[in-house]
């Protein structure tokens, strides 16, 4: 079981210009996992201190947003595209 | 400069590119100013003599040096409303009416025209914008207006008025299968690889600075006070936030009186992220898929969710949202007692506020304003089955009189019906 991760330029800082890589998690918590081991710069940029996903931070598995696929819980499938996209927040509160 | 982009969170100064995130830690940038700067400049006396349009508040946007404005965007009517008034149970009650925003009859004009203002700083020569409609026409109209090249993306559903005022000004309009939400995060992808000047993307701080425009307008027309409320429609989060950095810096500045105001978000319950997180006491929003006829503020994912949430709580305002039938009742309501004809998001304002004043949470005493941010004539579909077509009658006196007789014969509809309870 396959599935490809798709870096967008604004982290590709800290995956020393990887745009795109394959691998075998078998759900979110061991994608997050296995960026870590790869790109430990990246690392504290995916989840907060506390191991959630940073708010600002959206990850999309074939177009489509994973918290309405069940988030943590959802099973990755062969073939899934995985986007890792910013949010883009105005800021002000 | 007298501004500058920093990080919201680590604070590192960006300087001025087109740029919405930090790359050291991915949080949002925000424009800072140099208020020592512009404290002797900004004064109540010179903002008098300006313009009438947003550019009275130049000192306080993000603007090139020496920029010369192509469109009179802004300084709408602030409208006492009475007998809106009287329908909700208080005599304070003011409308900004945004419906009437030039060039293209919303809030958006505000925003566009600062970011176009940086497009061409920046040398862009291509504008684009994702869209759930108003900020469509008003990108293709300002493109239009000062010779960009407009790339639009917006859901594929969008209301036929909003599709033909966006395509009338020689855009691109591309449509998309899917929410807006799908139609923004396409949109950071595109972002991502052509040298376009996205406005509510690379270029979203200059952009949402546009909005404070609506808080210092409030201020100047209430007399340079502050009103004790305002009603703010919610979709991406944005608006609210910005009125209330404007109140904020117009205290800074010593232009009006400190005072605590208190902000409510309006949202229509079939796409509620924001008003759902406020009421269930959490910080952050879970994203919806939006199903409403308020398709301008049908934002499942909003950008500015977390800080509209804590605009709202730092403020001790509060979130409502209202069903279809009450956005189309608000609509007829705000038409009905103060002759402004507002779209959906309108409908949303008015009936969140009705909502708000039945549960005390806005109280009758108190100076509020409502935010209307666009025009009815868009989302006329909103209403399709509201009105029977009459049958036409000869050209004849006899034949009038006795229609007038028919009709006064008629039972007389109730204006304001029963609604539901939060």
């Amino acid at each position: 079981m396959t599935i490809t991760v798709q870096i967008p330029t604004a982290l590709r800082r800290l995956t020393a210009g990887t745009e795109k890589l394959t691998c075998s998690p078998a759900n979110l918590g061991e994608l997050l996992s296995e960026l870590d081991q790869r790109f430990p710069d990246l690392k504290p940029h995916l989840r907060d201190a506390s191991g959630q996903v940073r708010h600002f931070l959206n990850i999309y598995v074939n177009e489509e947003d994973i918290r309405f696929l069940g988030g943590d819980g959802y099973a990755f499938q062969e073939g899934d595209e995985v986007l890792l996209v910013p949010s883009i927040a105005g800021g002000a509160a | 400069m007298r501004y500058e982009l920093r990080c919201r969170e680590c604070n590192k100064s960006w300087g001025n590119q087109a740029r919405s995130i930090c790359d050291d830690c991915f949080s949002p940038l925000e424009v800072f100013y140099d208020y020592d700067s512009i404290r002797s400049s900004f004064t109540r006396e010179k903002i008098a003599h300006g313009p009438p349009s947003m550019w009275r508040y130049s000192e306080l946007l993000p603007l090139p040096p020496h920029y010369q404005p192509a469109v009179p965007a802004g300084f709408t009517p602030l409208l006492k409303a009475p007998r809106l008034a009287r329908d909700l149970g208080t005599k304070h009650l003011y409308l900004k009416n945004d419906a009437v925003c030039l060039p293209t009859l919303s809030f958006k004009d505000r925003v566009v025209a600062v970011a176009l203002a940086q497009a061409r700083a920046f040398g862009f020569d291509t504008v684009a914008c994702s869209s759930t409609g108003n900020l469509a026409n008003s990108v293709a109209a300002q493109a239009a207006r000062n010779g960009f090249k407009a790339w639009i993306f917006i859901p594929a559903d969008l209301e036929p008025a909003k599709i033909l005022g966006t395509q009338v000004f020689g855009a691109k309009l591309v449509r998309i299968s899917g929410s807006y939400d799908q139609v923004n995060r396409l949109c950071s992808q595109i972002a991502d690889e052509r040298n376009w000047g996205f406005v509510n993307v690379n270029l979203r701080p200059y952009y949402a600075e546009g909005s404070k425009t609506v808080g210092f307008e409030i201020a100047e027309q209430l007399g340079w006070r502050l009103p004790d409320n305002v009603v703010v429609p919610m979709a991406g989060g944005s608006l609210i936030t910005k009125i209330k950095k404007a109140f904020e810096e117009l205290q800074e500045l010593g232009l009006v009186e400190p005072k605590q105001v208190k902000f409510f978000g309006a949202q229509a319950t079939g796409c509620s992220p924001i008003s759902t997180a406020v009421k269930a006491g959490n910080l952050e929003i879970d994203p919806q898929k939006p199903a409403t006829i308020a398709r301008s503020l049908a934002i499942g994912n909003p950008a500015d969710g977390h800080y509209a949430i804590r605009a709202i709580n730092k403020s001790g305002g509060w979130a409502e949202d209202v069903s279809d039938p009450e956005v189309v009742r608000g609509i007829q309501d705000l038409a009905e007692t103060e002759g402004i004809f507002t779209e959906t998001a309108g409908g949303v304002t008015v009936g969140c506020a009705r909502k708000l004043y039945r549960q005390g949470r806005i109280q009758s005493d108190e100076t509020t304003v409502l935010c209307i941010t666009g025009n009815g004539l868009k989302t006329t579909d909103a209403l399709t089955g509201q009105y029977e077509a009459e049958a036409p009658i000869a050209a004849k006196l006899a034949d009038f009189n006795k229609y007038l007789e028919s009709v006064l014969d008629a039972p007389v509809k109730s204006a304001i019906p029963e609604t539901v309870e939060a």
